[in-house]
């Protein structure tokens, strides 16, 4: 293995860490990197994780992103997805067109709700995602006009908004990671905002805070985030044979 | 023994301009969209539409029969943005609408079709639907934990339109395919009197069971009303396991939605006439996309 690793290859097991130690819950992506994560943990380090084919089935062995010849072993139709969504026996992996400090997200539109901007998808499933159960995002273009200190409309909530609600919702609210093409946060912090946590090879620190529009927690010590085992590269061109993934991720 | 075998005009026919119209499918998956076409060829208009939305919601949109939507999202899958809705939200023409979670929508459904006045949940609190929806209400949970609840209104429907792959005359469905979505909630939450299902294929009684197992026999007929024989009835959205998406079409549909001049001539082309004119058109676009594809071989 070469000592640089491919970003894309790094993205994937920056995605796939996310999962680990979830054991046998619903393990969700959204978008290809995100469904690439997931399938990738479960086909290495985190075997009990449950991968759905985001039709309405679950789906054992390696199968790739796009792929035909499924092995199910289960079914998931849309309700019973809202039903594990409320169990919490599920960690969903988003993308997010504005993220805060806290971990508020914007899938739904940009500029005022009233009358946007440019209209997105809508609030979707985010509010009873981000309050119910272990949600991470991945974005791919790390930069300021995403990374805002005011989401326009909350689709996701974040750790002050959950902390407002209190009760149950304060105490299980578990945002876990954010993944983007500069690095891996998380918010292990004590009033929870946003923390840098490894760097991808090649960016710089300055790189990361030039491109985020609000002050972040970095720590004395950053790390590098790691590439792919060899493990992990044979399971990645398994799962993503046509290199999906490279589409995804400017190198 | 009652025969609710009826043509989609004669189901336009009993709705009325300012109803509250519930529509099945999930994006742009299993949509009664030529009940939807029926329904854009009538004067109806100023409708409540509560909707997992896809191009159901961007042609009605598109049509200016909206007054009020309730949605979590209105996508067409494969392509994440419905133009018509894009268009219609950016320049303010749906007067009130009304964002919620996704699993709000089905509470909503839910409660309605239990008649219940609300459901509680969790989805919703602490986010922007609190913010841009002020009449939401929260509850206090009566037991030790106290804990403060989002209660979902019920929504009650006036019309529910769904399509399934199978029916029979008397209004027993069934589908085929891999998610019921939440259709059955949708006939729920209707009053009797204007709950229609369509169907790709209206078959005898006894062979309901040829095609599926019997856990494909969710919709039975005290909830349906009026059922419509509706081939390729949810073209260009999903039929599995009858046809899958029209991707070409579909995106034909959204290259058309770009400009005004392009969409009125798929309008003139597609919507103008009847369901049999729409269908005898999507055939003939067909062998004009392969001509076209064979001639710059």
């Amino acid at each position: 293995m070469s000592d640089t690793p491919v970003l894309a290859d790094v993205i994937a097991v920056a995605c796939a860490e996310a999962w680990r130690g979830d054991g046998e819950i619903f393990a969700s992506g959204m978008g290809v990197m995100q469904m690439l994560g997931a399938r990738l943990a479960r086909a290495t380090f985190e075997p009990d994780l449950m991968i759905s084919d985001g039709e309405a089935f679950f789906i054992a062995g390696d199968l790739p992103i796009g792929g035909t010849d499924k092995v199910v072993e289960g079914w998931i139709p849309f309700r019973s997805v809202f039903d594990t969504v409320a169990g919490g026996r599920r960690h969903v992996m988003m993308g997010a067109s504005q993220i805060d400090r806290y971990g508020n997200t914007n899938i739904a539109n940009i500029g005022p709700w009233a009358k946007p901007k440019s209209q997105l998808l809508g609030v979707r499933g985010g509010p009873g995602n981000t309050v119910n159960n272990a949600t991470s995002f991945f974005i791919p273009k790390h930069q300021t006009s995403v990374f805002v200190p005011v989401v326009d409309m909350v689709s996701g909530v974040g750790y002050d908004r959950a902390k407002k609600v209190g009760g149950f919702i304060a105490q299980r609210h578990d945002l876990r990671r954010v993944i983007t093409n500069l690095g891996v946060f998380d918010f292990k912090t004590p009033d929870h905002a946003m923390r840098l946590v490894t760097l991808h090879p090649g960016v710089s620190l300055d790189d990361v805070v030039s491109n985020t529009g609000f002050e972040l927690v970095v720590p004395a010590e950053v790390l590098i985030s790691r590439g792919p085992t060899a493990q992990e590269s044979a399971a990645i061109n398994i799962i993503d044979p046509k290199g999906l993934r490279l589409r995804e991720i400017a190198s | 023994m009652r025969n609710k075998l009826i043509s989609e005009t004669q189901a336009i026919a009993s709705l009325e301009s300012g109803m509250t119209l519930g529509i099945g499918g999930w994006g742009s998956r299993r949509k009664p969209m030529s009940l939807v076409r029926a329904l854009l060829r009538s004067d109806i208009t100023d409708l409540t539409v509560v909707s997992y939305g896809g191009p159901d919601v961007g042609l009605l949109c598109a049509a200016g029969k909206v007054k009020k939507l309730v949605y979590a999202f209105v996508s067409l899958d494969s392509i994440a943005l419905e133009p018509h809705f894009r268009i219609a939200r950016q320049s303010g023409t749906i007067p009130e609408p009304v964002e919620w979670d996704e699993g709000m929508l089905q509470w909503a459904l839910f409660a309605a079709s239990l008649r219940l006045p609300f459901l509680p949940t969790r989805a919703g609190l602490g986010s922007g639907v609190m913010d841009v929806n002020p009449t939401l209400k929260t509850i206090n949970s009566p037991y030790a934990d106290a804990e403060e609840l989002l209660a979902v209104p019920a929504l009650r429907l006036d019309a529910a339109f769904v399509h399934m792959n199978r029916a029979d005359s008397r209004g027993n469905a069934q589908y085929l395919g891999p998610d019921l979505y939440f259709d059955d909630l949708f006939l729920g939450a209707c009053e009797p009197g204007r709950r229609f299902v369509s169907a790709e294929k209206i078959i005898a009684t006894q062979d309901l069971l040829k095609e599926g197992t019997f856990h494909t026999l969710k919709i039975n007929r005290s909830m349906v009303d009026g059922v419509i024989h509706a081939p390729n009835g949810a073209h260009f959205t999903t039929c599995e396991p009858d046809y899958g998406r029209d991707e070409a079409f579909q995106k034909a549909y959204v290259d058309a939605a770009r400009d005004p001049e392009t969409w009125k001539a798929f309008t003139a082309r597609f919507l103008s006439g009847d369901e049999s004119t729409y269908q005898e058109q999507v055939v003939l676009w067909r062998a004009e996309v392969k001509a076209a594809q064979e001639a710059t071989k």
